[in-house]
């Protein structure tokens, strides 16, 4: 009877793996994409139910109070939160499946420690427990740390002399702490595991506090391409297929995923983790010259109304000032009169690659209108008027003529090949990297200030002045 | 008690699938699919279930215990930040000024 159970009980986690693969594959279409969430959901119920019946499970009061907190205040926070916060709920929701393989691990390895192990130990599950634990405690930790930072709980970036040489020292004392477990798996001592994961949960800490807000999208990709691996270890431990197939499907997607986003960024994902952003520039950063210019809203308007091209630029200010709604209507109002108007979108604008294009969407703003930057860089010398709001470093020229500078190399967007550029913008400080703009200095270029809210507003008010 | 080396052929054969899969993805979709695959490890509450399942002193039933709620957080917010993604995608594309691109 119990084998008769076992097997139905795996052939729901084959259907949970098939489901997560055809949810996965549906996601990568937008015409199929809002299906695909619901087939991965069918196979997670699937596999989450059959699980309950698996025989000789003991706790479940436990277990089933578990779930249903943890699931109903996921639920709850996931409903609740605005559109521009969703990295920062993807990271928190990323760094908890690593700390439950984490869990998984640190249960496995006490178990055989008090020698009630669940499956007879190997030396390959004994190595991918402590691998599985360690990847997976990196990526809680990590992960937790770029949600304060994406929160803003955080300050951007920490830094000490040393730090590189100090987490190197961290990491291999952790490692070597696993190889001691490894070695002395018959006679495991509770408090060398303690100390095990207490170490694994520091990397992940010390390893994120350097690295900038600029750079978290990687990171957070990176962190969830780590969570899968950690999935698929102690699967293997726990002898399910299911967390094995998932979890390694998304491992080799996410670093896919993180290595595009890297490419974007045209950084590697090493100089990602280890060189801090902004910091240390080689060499003399070349002088700007000319002067910041600014418009006000009446003139801008005029500018923008009989305009042939308009492109406006949005980035991450543009979303935290909850601008967008605002744009689309001036959007529509300059449409209306006959301008053509085309969204740019960095790769990497917003928070994560795609990101400002699901905050558009959220507006109202027509797929047709967007424009991804190989598409619309060879446009911006017909264009008349481009309007960048809430973007910086994306439009620095200084990326394509500053060797010394630390985005130099990284593509942007042609703002400045257009015959005027108006950069909306609350003051005169610099993005996320902590690098001047040269594009504020053009002779082109005028700076719009105030909220990017407040500036469509007023636009739109201009605007509808001149009928 | 599955194989060394079969585990292997699966590691290797999930791992190609999922490339595959990730392979020609448009910008756009990024986000919703790393966010999609963020819910997909969230399989990883069964593992936990099993480890608190088999719990036998209080450490590990602590330690079981927070892997069951990590894991359904991680599954649960997966799930609910993802088709909210994807639910933008439906409305603009319903939208009157849709017209392909």
């Amino acid at each position: 009877m119990n084998l008769n159970l076992q097997t139905i009980i795996n052939i729901c986690y084959f259907a949970a793996a098939v489901l997560f693969i055809i949810g996965l594959k549906r996601m990568s279409s937008p015409a199929t994409a809002r299906g695909g969430i619901v087939w991965a959901g069918v196979g997670m119920l699937i596999a989450v139910v059959a699980t309950l019946f698996t025989p000789g499970l003991h706790n479940l009061p436990w277990m089933i109070s578990a779930l249903v907190i943890a699931t109903g205040l996921a639920w709850y926070s996931g409903k609740r939160v605005p559109m521009t916060d969703m990295p920062q709920m993807v990271a928190l929701y990323n760094g908890m499946g690593g700390g439950s393989a984490a869990a998984i691990g640190a249960v496995t390895l006490i178990a055989i420690a008090n020698g009630t192990e669940l499956h007879p130990t190997t030396a390959t599950s004994m190595a991918l427990a402590l691998i599985g634990s360690l990847i997976g405690g990196i990526s809680f930790s990590g992960s937790m740390i770029a949600f304060a930072k994406l929160q803003g709980w955080m300050d951007r970036r920490f830094t000490f002399p040393g730090q590189q040489i100090f987490n190197l020292a961290v990491f291999a004392v952790t490692v070597a702490l696993g190889v001691w477990l490894f070695i002395s798996s018959d006679n495991l001592s509770i408090t060398v595991i303690v100390a095990f994961f207490v170490l694994a949960f520091l990397v992940g800490l010390l390893m994120t506090l350097p690295i900038g807000g600029a750079d978290m999208p990687v990171v957070i990709s990176l962190y969830n391409a780590f969570t899968g691996l950690a999935v698929a270890f102690e699967g293997y431990v726990l002898q399910n297929e299911a967390m094995i197939i998932a979890g390694m499907v998304v491992g080799a997607a996410g670093t896919l995923l993180t290595q595009l986003m890297a490419k974007a960024m045209n950084r590697s994902i090493a100089n990602v983790l280890f060189g801090s952003f902004g910091a240390g520039a080689s060499g003399e950063a070349q002088s700007i010259e000319g002067a910041m210019k600014a418009i006000d809203p009446s003139d801008a308007a005029v500018m923008i109304a009989y305009a042939e091209r308009v492109v406006i630029v949005p980035g991450y200010g543009l979303a935290v000032a909850q601008a967008q709604h605002k744009i689309w209507e001036l959007t529509q109002q300059l449409l209306k009169r006959g301008v053509k108007v085309r969204f740019a979108i960095h790769p990497v604008a917003g928070r994560m690659p795609g990101h400002m294009n699901v905050l558009l969407a959220e507006a109202g703003v027509p797929y047709d209108l967007i424009a991804d930057m190989d598409d619309i860089n060879p446009e911006f010398a017909l264009t008349d008027v481009s309007i960048v709001i809430g973007a910086n470093d994306v439009v620095n020229p200084v990326a394509k003529t500053d060797p010394a500078s630390p985005i130099y190399g990284m593509p942007i967007l042609d703002v400045d090949q257009s015959k005027n550029v108006i950069i909306v913008k609350r003051g005169k400080g610099t993005g996320f990297a902590g690098i001047e703009n040269a594009l504020f200095y053009k002779d082109n270029a005028k700076m719009l200030y105030g909220d990017g809210q407040d500036v469509a507003s007023k636009l739109i008010a201009e605007l509808k002045a001149l009928d | 008690m599955i194989d060394g080396i079969v585990a292997l052929y699966i590691f290797m054969l999930a791992a190609f699938t999922g490339y595959e899969i990730i392979g020609r993805v448009p910008v756009i979709l990024h986000t919703p699919l790393m966010s999609g695959s963020n819910f997909v490890h969230g399989i990883v509450v069964v593992g936990a279930m099993v480890a608190l399942g088999h719990a036998t002193t209080d450490l590990e039933r602590i330690i079981g215990f927070l892997g069951v709620v990590l894991g359904a957080g991680n599954a649960a917010g997966g799930y609910v930040v993802t088709e909210r993604m994807l639910e933008m995608f439906k409305s603009s594309k319903a939208g009157p000024k849709k017209s392909g691109h």
